[in-house]
């Protein structure tokens, strides 16, 4: 049991750095690793997966008392969505089979990593929108943070506001049936669809993620999905990863970022379609 | 500091209030995560000294939940340390909530009161179904 325990926190260290460095909730890392090489039910995988998500969320709070990075506007405006959907999800699951939701939330994501490869090609950085929309006016989303790397402050608008609601609805959906953070449907809203920078998108998924989460997490807290000896030891790794991640994360380009982005939404993709294709079996 | 003043960000004083308010929301966060932490690693210390024999019998209801943290189980530690955790980010947005009423910016204190009534809802959902 030792020994299952400290693989539980190495796994959770791991899946907790490099979930706070590219926005994800490190659900990819702890859902394989639990089910292919340790043997566990996927039931428990994914209540082990809500855990993580949360632990690397509300984790960062232990090295950043503030992230200066994030627009917390967004996030509260777009949690109405996540939380909704997170809601339904949860609902639907008892219902659904969620499968086929693998398999196409496997092809988007697969349709993510071409996208973003496509850009690292193209564009040599984030491209700040200086073109105002009236709805991000309305609702004040428009903001600015201050750029370790580039050592200025970037001010940024947001467009399409109500495209990437409807996304962040999706990703809740997603969260909620499957106890994902779906963190890069989180960024695509607000990266691909409001054209918000990248950083500020990753900051700002990063705590949306655990507001959705905790939507799902209490109802497979309370049906038992969430196996304490499994999801303790992990979330306590996960603790210790995200603090190093974050700390870590603030200095990275964009352009690194992406590219470590790309392979993991690419593993991510393959991973959920042979979910979605055992249905045909 | 002083780079964000020359590079003009302009910040209006309530916008630095905010900025205030985030680290308060920061602080809270921090002792709610520090205790989930303290109670799990409470759970996995009893754990070394109780071993348990039977893995699937952890408490999910509140009221068998509470009296096992009384009895010093490990199961009900570690269940306890699990449900801090995923209150940490309704937390975050019962202090938001607090954060955007103290600047009287009264379209985001309602759009994350909203928000709280969603994840109420659904914890409401969750418990009743479980």
């Amino acid at each position: 049991m030792v020994t299952q325990t400290l693989i539980m926190i190495l796994t959770g260290i791991v899946a907790g750095g490099l979930g706070s460095i590219l926005g994800l909730g490190g659900g990819i890392i702890v859902t394989p690793v639990l089910t292919i090489f340790m043997g566990y039910d996927i039931k428990y995988a994914v209540g082990a997966s809500i855990i993580a998500v949360i632990a690397t969320s509300s984790g960062s709070a232990i090295a950043f008392l503030k992230d200066d990075v994030l627009n917390l506007r967004v996030a509260m405006f777009l949690e109405i969505f996540t939380t909704l959907g997170a809601l339904s999800g949860a609902i639907l699951a008892g219902y659904f089979h969620a499968t086929v939701l693998y398999f196409l939330f496997g092809a988007l994501l697969l349709f993510q990593a071409w996208n973003m490869w496509k850009k690292l090609r193209g564009a040599k950085s984030d491209q700040i929108l200086t073109k105002t929309d009236p709805l991000a006016t309305q609702l004040n989303l428009n903001g600015e943070y201050y750029d370790k790397q580039a050592k200025e402050v970037i001010h940024y608008n947001v467009e399409k506001v109500p495209g990437g609601a409807a996304v962040m609805f999706g990703a809740g959906i997603a969260s909620g049936l499957l106890g994902i953070g779906s963190g890069a449907f989180k960024v695509m809203a607000m990266e691909d669809v409001m054209k918000m920078p990248l950083k500020a998108s990753s900051a700002t998924s990063n705590l949306m993620m655990g507001v959705t989460a905790a939507a799902s997490a209490t109802v497979y807290f309370f049906n038992g999905t969430i196996q304490p000896l499994v999801a303790v030891p992990m979330a306590l790794g996960i603790v210790i990863g995200s603090t190093i991640g974050s700390h870590v994360m603030q200095y990275l380009p964009a352009q690194m970022i992406r590219k470590i982005f790309i392979p993991v939404v690419f593993i991510m993709a393959i991973q959920l379609i042979m979910k979605g294709m055992a249905v045909f079996n | 500091m002083d780079q964000k003043q020359i590079n003009g960000g302009q910040k209006s004083p309530e916008e630095e209030q905010l900025a205030q308010m985030e680290l308060v929301i920061g602080k809270i966060m921090r002792a709610g995560v520090l205790a989930a932490l303290a109670a799990m690693i409470i759970g996995m210390l009893l754990l070394l000294v109780h071993p348990v024999s039977d893995p699937t019998d952890f408490p999910t209801r509140l009221g068998p939940l509470l009296v096992a943290v009384g009895h010093f189980e490990p199961m009900g530690w570690m269940m306890l340390g699990l449900l801090l955790l995923i209150f940490t980010p309704v937390l975050r947005v019962i202090v938001s909530i607090v954060a955007f009423a103290k600047i009287h910016d009264h379209l985001y204190t309602t759009i994350t009161i909203l928000v709280l009534v969603i994840l109420a809802l659904a914890i409401a959902y969750g418990y009743h179904v479980g």
